[in-house]
This record gives C-alpha cells, structure tokens and sequence, in this order.
C-alpha cells in the first residue's frame, strides 16, 4: 500500500496526519455514531499501520488532471486540487480516497450533460471545490457530485453554482454533507434540479448547508434515520425541504425562508421536527409545512412566521405539537381530510388572519393550553390559564373554506357580527373544538 | 363659497362634538400604541375602527349639522348668494374639520411613537387617505339624505339605515350571494361588487397593504391581479373619488329644484 510513497513525497504521512486527523477528532466531538467511530477507525488504521501519498494536481504539476490523479491512485490517497479551472466532468471515483480542493477550485462541466463527479465507493472525501455549468435534461439525472451505493463519506466546504442537481446520493449509507452552498437561478419546476436530492439512503446526516435558488432545497425519497439540521434553504422553486417515505428522521435548526411553496412533508412515520423557522413563505400557494399522512411526529418548538398557511395538515394522526409559535400567518393551522388524535398543546397563536381553519364536524385533536391572542376571557383566580373555553375555529373560516372567494370580506363588520353569534351558540363548527384551559400569557415569548 | 366655508369651519370647531371625536381619536391612538408598541399591528386594529367609525360619524355629523344649522341656512338663502355656494361651503367645512380631527388624532400619537422611523409610514398614510375619502363620502350622502327628507327623525332614521346598509346589511347580501352562487365563477363578480360599497373598498384596499393579498391569491389571481397593482390601486381611488363626486352631483342637481 506505501510502497509507491516516497516517489512522491517523503511527507505523505504528515499530511495525512494534518488534515484527516483533526477532520476524524471533529466529527467524534459531536454525535460518536457508528459510522464516524467505523470512519475514525479505517482512517486510523490506515495512518497507523500504513503509508499513504499525496498527489498534487495543478496545470504546472506532473498530475495535470483529476482524473489522472484518480487513477494512479490507490486507496487511502489524498489527492491535492491548486487553484485554477479544471474543466473536466465523468470523474469516476471507486476508491477510499480523499480529494481536497485548495482555495476552490473551479470544477466547469461545461454544461455537457453528464455530472462532474460519479462516485461508487466507500470511505472518501471531497471538500473545497467549486462546481461550475452543471447541463440540463430532461431524461438524465445530472449532478455536480453523483454518489451511488457509496457508505462512509464526507462532502463539505464546496460551492455549486449553475447546477442542474447540486447532489444526487442513490442508496448510501452514513454519509455526511456539510457546509455546501448550493446556489441556483432556477426559473420552472420542469427545468430545474434540487439541491441535495437523496433516495434511498441509511443513516445520513446534512448539516449547515445552504440551498437557494434550485427546484427542492433537499428532496429526501427513502431515506431512513438521518438527521438533517442546521441548514438554510431560501428562495427554492418549490419546496425548501421535501421528503416521502423518510420514516425515523429529524430535522432540527433549520431555516426555510421564501420558498416557492414552503416545506413538504409527506407519507413519512416517527419524524421529529424541532427548532426549524418557517417564514415568509407567502404566495398564492404556499404554506410553512404541509404534513401529508405523517404519522407519530413530534413538531416542537418550530416558528412559524408570516406563511399563507403555517402548517396544511391533510391525513395525520398522532402528532404532538408543542411549543410551537404561530405569528401572522394567513392560516396558523388548516385541516384538510381526516386527523385523529393530534395533540396541540403551549403553542402560541399570535395575530393570525386565521388560528384554524377545520373541514368537518368532527374533532378528535386536542387543544389545551395554549396561548391564542383572540382569546377575550378572563382569569378571576389568577393562575395564569383563562376561565372560559376558547373557541378557535370562527365561523367565518368554515364559510371562506366552503366558498374561498367570501374571504374579500375578511375584518368586515358583518364578519365579525357573525363571528360573535358562532362563538357564543356553535352551529357549524365542530362542538367539541375548543380550548379548555386558554393560557392568558404567551410561552417563551421571542425576541 | 370660501367665506361659507371658513364661517361653517369655525363653527364646527368651537362646537364640542368635533373636540370630542379629535380627543377621541387622541386617546385611541395613544392607548393602541402604548398597548402593543409595534406600529404594524396597531394600523390593523385601527383600520377596523376607521373603516367602521369614520362613516358613521361622517353620516351622523352631516345630517345632525344640515338640520341644526337650517334656519341660520335659510337667512343666508334669502341673502345674494349662489345656493349651490352656501352649500358646498357647509358640506366642505364639515367634512374638512372631520378630516382634521382625524388627521391630527391619529397622526400626534404615531408621530410621538416614531411613524417616520417606521415602515408603517406608507399603510398609515393610506390609511389617513381612505378614512378622509370616506368623510367626504359619508357627509356628502348624509347630506343628500338630509336635503331630501324635511322630517328630521325620518332623515336621521334613512341616514343611519344608509349606514347599516353600506357597513353590514351589504357585506352579508354579498356573502349570501356568493355562497349560493358557489358553482359560478365568481372572481369578477366579487370585484365589480366591492366598487359599489366605498366601505368595502377601502377596507379591501387596506388589507390588500396589509396582509390579505396573499390570501387573495390562494382563491382567485384575479383579485391579485387587480388589486396588488399599481392600475388597480389607481382604479380604486378613482372610484372613491367617484363616490364623493356622484353624491355632490346630486346635491347640486337637487339644490336647483328645492324649494326653501
């Protein structure tokens, strides 16, 4: 395995030492998963028990293309990209080798229709690239980077910009995509590719990257027990985050902001969303999240501000919301189709044009302390929870839900007169939707 | 026509119903302000006041005025000056002192809780504007009302029900129809039926500023597309303008023919 060492350079080892050691101690610091200990091991081994090389690319060096570095290396090799513009696409990687790009440099697909790098291997990295002129089709599916049944890597610090896919990952296991700024200027949906676009894959984890411009910020199809957090996903064409059939996932700290339709979540079971910001996603049809037939989730401590609909629910059944601020959306919460046994409790419901919009006459969710700012009861005992039932569905939401062009008379006075006689004697909303123990101050108000 | 005008003006200024509505606005500024001190949310809730209030009092004050001030009105018929005169100096002295109690109300507490800073400063603007329109549209009705009708109960009693009609009785004709013509397009419909109520059309021009556009949209572009532009807005204020303009019409066309 070292044997072919010193030709290169008597310092090979100290460089592995210098880059893929305190790369492993980073990703041991945070969460010690199996496959960052396995990652941390194989470097280990290899650094211990066995010389690696490194080979320099660059338009002066003897290596003047990265396809010829690849090729001439072996295993455990790192290969050194210098500044300049390399204007190569089919890369082919199968080795467990380590590209590092210096200073970015520029990788041009020269808008051909194949993808830069196509990657079939394990225990690999790439990092500090910048992706150029990614083409467009309709039939291929083209990336910057193409990684296919692949199991411990990591892609970060990389830039793409004029991508058709920024990344494609088909059936890998423990990977991680980190720090990557994906930035597109899609214009249609039919025309445009998603920033990260994972399917069918184990145990992965994207963090800290960020997706504007494309057609999905990250699509996620299949992929199970992953975590994807810390990620800005702005201006999308469509969704920020997508994902169906992902089950046992969660998605934590990210921020989805003017996307084209917000965040879609479909099909998915034992998700947990936490601390994700949804806002402005404003439009004729966007809300912050919809949830389709999502089962078992836990959404807490999520803001979502200023969407058209904050969260679409259609065919969920026992969800726990909590701690969840709704602020001046269109619709906080709108139901469509059957929800059962959803529990929403110490959300706050702030200066929205609607708290709840509900489809039938039946209920089977739980509201029960939370805060809404309509509330207009009283707290004689002063325990800080409100004496009278809140009633959060109006009546004027069942009638803009039955004839959506009825909302030209929305804070007319007439609407509110009707409002008031709903809410004192139910005749169209359901009964037994109410809140019994309003709280009279909002939680954890933010800043 | 100025001098009836600067006499009507003085009148109403001294009158303690005008210091009342100013103060009234005063306070209501103020408390909104020091209850939730972000100016945005504030315009909101007093977009419901105004759209609601303004009218009213504008209708109220006219006709109470025309009928208070006839007798002083009929002296200065039988003196030479033109009819039509005497009374646009009245009805334009009304509805500026409303306009100034308004103004002046609402602008001192926004301005001591920093509107120039603010980027309200544009919605609050539209807001002053559209509540001015409809002092002007409300007095000018209420004194059409009034010149026709001598019977003073029977006028206050039309004025008020003019009132009703414009702020509640035709947002729920309007409702009704729209639910029992579900299965019509109704986009156009909805829009042609908004220009006929002023109050409508202010609020829906406000709440366009606000926060409905979007929600607008999720139903039918076609209100986006009319309202969310500029040919839109134009429209809209050209028809405010029309409702001031249709009733003065009418007064004068009525003044020619009345006998005193």
């Amino acid at each position: 395995m070292s044997y072919q060492c010193s030709v290169f350079s008597i310092q090979c080892s100290a460089f592995s030492y210098q880059f893929v050691i305190p790369t492993v101690l980073k990703f041991s610091r945070e969460r010690t998963t199996r496959n960052f200990l396995l990652l941390f091991f194989s470097f280990l081994f290899s650094t211990t028990f066995s010389q690696t090389k490194t080979i320099n690319v660059c338009a002066t060096c003897d290596v003047k293309t990265i396809k010829n570095a690849i090729k001439i290396a072996k295993d455990n090799d790192t290969i050194f990209v210098k500044k300049g513009i390399y204007k190569e696409h089919k890369i082919n990687v199968n080795k467990a080798i380590h590209i590092i790009g210096e200073d970015y440099p520029i990788l041009d697909g020269e808008n051909k229709t194949e993808s830069i790098f196509a990657i079939k291997a394990a225990n690999f990295s790439i990092s500090g690239f910048h992706f150029k002129n990614v083409g467009m089709s309709y039939t291929k599916e083209i990336a910057a980077i193409f990684i296919s049944k692949s199991n411990n890597f990591v892609i970060k610090d990389n830039k793409m910009d004029h991508v058709f896919y920024g990344f494609i990952l088909q059936r890998t296991k423990y990977g991680l995509l980190q720090n990557n700024k994906i930035l597109g200027e899609s214009k249609t949906e039919a025309t445009s590719g998603n920033g990260i676009h994972l399917w069918k894959c184990e145990n992965m984890r994207i963090e800290k990257n960020l997706v504007s411009g494309m057609r999905d910020g990250i699509y996620l199809e299949f992929v199970t027990d992953s975590h994807v957090s810390h990620n800005t996903s702005i201006k999308n064409v469509r969704y920020g985050l997508h994902f169906m059939f992902s089950h046992k996932n969660e998605y934590h700290h990210n921020e989805f902001k003017r996307n084209g339709a917000g965040v879609a979540v479909m099909f998915s079971k034992f998700i947990k969303m936490h601390h994700n910001t949804f806002h402005y996603n404003w439009g004729t049809a966007s809300y912050g999240l919809l949830l389709k037939e999502i089962n078992d989730a836990e959404i807490t401590d999520n803001v979502f501000e200023q969407n058209t609909i904050g969260i679409n629910i259609d065919g969920c059944n026992r969800i726990t919301y909590k701690n969840n601020h709704f602020i001046r959306n269109g619709w906080a919460l709108k139901f469509t189709g059957g929800c059962y046994t959803n529990l929403f409790e110490y959300n706050n419901f702030m200066h929205n044009a609607f708290d709840l919009s509900y489809n039938s006459r039946l209920n089977d969710n739980k509201f029960e302390a939370n805060y809404w700012s309509e509330y207009n009861g009283y707290d004689i005992d002063k325990n800080g929870i409100g004496d009278v039932a809140h009633r959060p569905v109006k009546l004027f939401s069942y009638v803009v839900n039955k004839t959506p062009e009825t909302l030209v008379l929305l804070r007319s006075l007439f609407v509110d007169i009707i409002n008031f006689s709903e809410k004192v004697s139910p005749v169209f909303t359901p009964d037994n939707l109410k809140d019994e123990k309003p709280l009279m101050k909002p939680i954890n108000p933010l800043e | 026509m100025l001098k009836i005008l600067k006499y009507s003006i003085f009148d109403l200024l001294r009158s303690r119903w005008s210091y009342v509505y100013f103060i009234f606005y005063l306070l209501l500024g103020f408390v909104l302000l020091f209850l939730n001190s972000d100016i945005n949310k504030a315009v909101i809730t007093l977009m419901n006041i105004i759209i609601v209030l303004t009218p009213l009092i504008g209708t109220i004050f006219g006709v109470m005025y025309y009928y208070n001030s006839k007798e002083f009105t009929e002296l200065l018929l039988a003196q030479p000056i033109k009819r039509s005169k005497i009374f646009m100096g009245q009805y334009l002295g009304i509805a500026l002192s409303l306009t100034l109690s308004l103004f002046l109300g609402l602008g001192i507490p926004f301005v001591f809780y920093g509107l120039f800073k603010s980027a309200a400063i544009f919605d609050f603007s539209l807001l002053i504007v559209v509540g001015s329109f409809l002092n002007f549209i409300f007095v000018a009705l209420a004194y059409n009302i009034a010149l026709s009708t001598e019977n003073r109960i029977k006028g206050f009693g039309y004025a008020i029900l003019m009132w009703l009609f414009l702020a509640v009785i035709y947002d729920g004709i309007f409702m009704i129809s729209l639910i029992m013509f579900n299965e019509y397009p109704l986009d156009k419909f909805s829009l042609i039926a908004t220009m006929f109520n002023p109050i409508d059309l202010s609020r829906i021009l406000i709440l366009l500023k606000l926060d409905i556009s979007a929600l607008l949209g999720y139903t039918g572009a076609v209100f986006k597309d009319f309202f969310g532009t500029n040919f839109g807005f134009i429209i809209s204020m050209f028809i405010l303008f029309l409702w001031v303009f249709l009733p003065v019409l009418r007064m004068k066309f009525k003044l020619k023919k009345k006998d005193f």
